[in-house]
């Protein structure tokens, strides 16, 4: 019996083979695709902005050469994103012009100010946390160059979160303003935190998809149980009270229970009304536009080259 | 402005062993894709070659034709050492 080129590609997913790019796949799974993909390549572009405000105040040099390691690294996930993203046949001016014109979305996450050096603990140990657990799923999506680029961005991803939770245990140590600025920041990342999984499952409309054609290898709201059984005994560690007054074990999940989420926030924040959107969005299109005579003078210079090299090779 | 040419990026990780496919980067030229690949693929040592080869220059096969490539090579069996069943005596081979 003939099957159709979907139940082919159903059954390749089934049996998880990878998808290649050349590959055929519905249509809907590339679009899905593009969009993952991208939003994951902006969020990482976008997310260097917080961290990069505090490169230049770092409190010691070998702060300031963690920090700037990660910054760098996170430009170069954007990059193996885009690339990954690019595999599915659109070119990378069209993926910055959806970032610029707010046609693509990023993580809200971003959009939240970066107020103290603790929030420099603070995402790495939460947010890079959060991404991590995120991440580490996706290593076996079925898109292959997105697994590939995922695998690659979780081997360098450790880093970032030990370096945060370094920042926060060294401050926890420290002085009673230290611990205070430790606390204050944590209550201003959590709950941000466990947004960046998206919406409950029951509100997540194409999730159910993405995980039949395993895009998506755990819902949204697996991972964010994952991620906070596994924060709350870290944040014993550093002494601090996670912001839930609902947090509390339960003994016949063999999970945290957690307080509900405020879902008008995330979607607030998501329509562009967070504290930092209109500012990330701006330092984004400024460093573009100011970096335009840095790529025409490359592009001028490799047309130079090239011209010689012809002319060499004539003589 | 347009996009710079497209390079995919090889690498050898260490003498001995092949250059292998690791991603691909957008460049003004091939010196500036090495340059390039160095600062996002070998940031903690995973490198001691690269190699830069424009996207358009590569021809890849095409999966629709799959079957006729690779099908063929499945029913060889006598083509593995494993196809031909000596005496338990034998040894060496």
């Amino acid at each position: 019996m003939e099957h159709s080129l979907e139940e082919i590609f159903q059954k390749k997913v089934d049996n998880e083979e990878k998808i290649e790019a050349r590959d055929w796949m519905p249509d809907a799974y590339r679009k899905t695709l593009i969009r993952q993909i991208s939003q994951h390549a902006h969020s990482e572009i976008v997310g260097m902005l917080p961290e990069g405000n505090w490169i230049t105040r770092a409190p010691s040099l070998k702060r300031k050469l963690a920090l700037l390691a990660k910054v760098q690294d996170e430009g170069g996930h954007g990059l193996y994103l885009y690339s990954a993203t690019e595999t599915l046949g659109i070119g990378r001016d069209e993926l910055i012009d959806q970032l610029h014109s707010g046609k693509a979305k990023y993580s809200s996450i971003f959009n939240y100010p970066s107020l103290t050096w603790a929030d420099m603990g603070a995402i790495g140990w939460l947010v890079d946390g959060a991404a991590i657990m995120n991440q580490v799923a996706l290593c076996r999506t079925s898109y292959g160059p997105y697994a590939r680029a995922m695998v690659r961005i979780c081997k360098e991803e450790s880093f970032h979160q030990r370096q945060g939770y370094d920042i926060l245990y060294t401050m926890s140590q420290g002085s009673a303003e230290q611990k205070e600025m430790v606390q204050d920041s944590v209550n201003r990342w959590w709950w941000p935190s466990l947004m960046m999984f998206g919406p409950n499952d029951d509100a997540s409309p194409n999730s159910a998809q993405s995980l039949k054609w395993k895009i998506k290898r755990l819902s949204n709201d697996e991972l964010r149980q994952r991620f906070v059984d596994m924060t709350v005994p870290q944040a014993e560690i550093l002494g601090i009270k996670l912001p839930d007054p609902d947090l509390k074990y339960n003994e016949s999940r063999g999970h945290y229970d957690f307080g509900a989420i405020n879902w008008d926030e995330f979607y607030q924040v998501l329509a562009g009304n967070g504290p930092c959107n209109k500012e990330r969005l701006a330092a984004r299109i400024k460093a573009h536009e100011e970096g335009a005579w840095v790529r025409e003078a490359a592009s001028a210079y490799a047309e130079k080259q090239q011209i010689k090299n012809n002319s060499k090779s004539v003589a | 402005m347009k996009d710079w040419p497209l390079f995919e990026i090889f690498i050898r990780s260490k003498n001995g062993l092949n250059h292998k496919h690791v991603g691909s980067l957008h460049a003004a030229d091939a010196q500036m894709a090495i340059q390039n690949a160095r600062d996002v693929y070998t940031r903690r040592n995973e490198g001691v070659s690269i190699w830069v080869a424009e996207a358009k220059n590569i021809t890849a096969s095409n999966p629709d034709e799959n079957e006729a490539l690779f099908d063929p090579a499945s029913d060889k069996i006598y083509r593995h050492p494993t196809f031909y069943v000596l005496p338990d005596a034998l040894k060496h081979m």
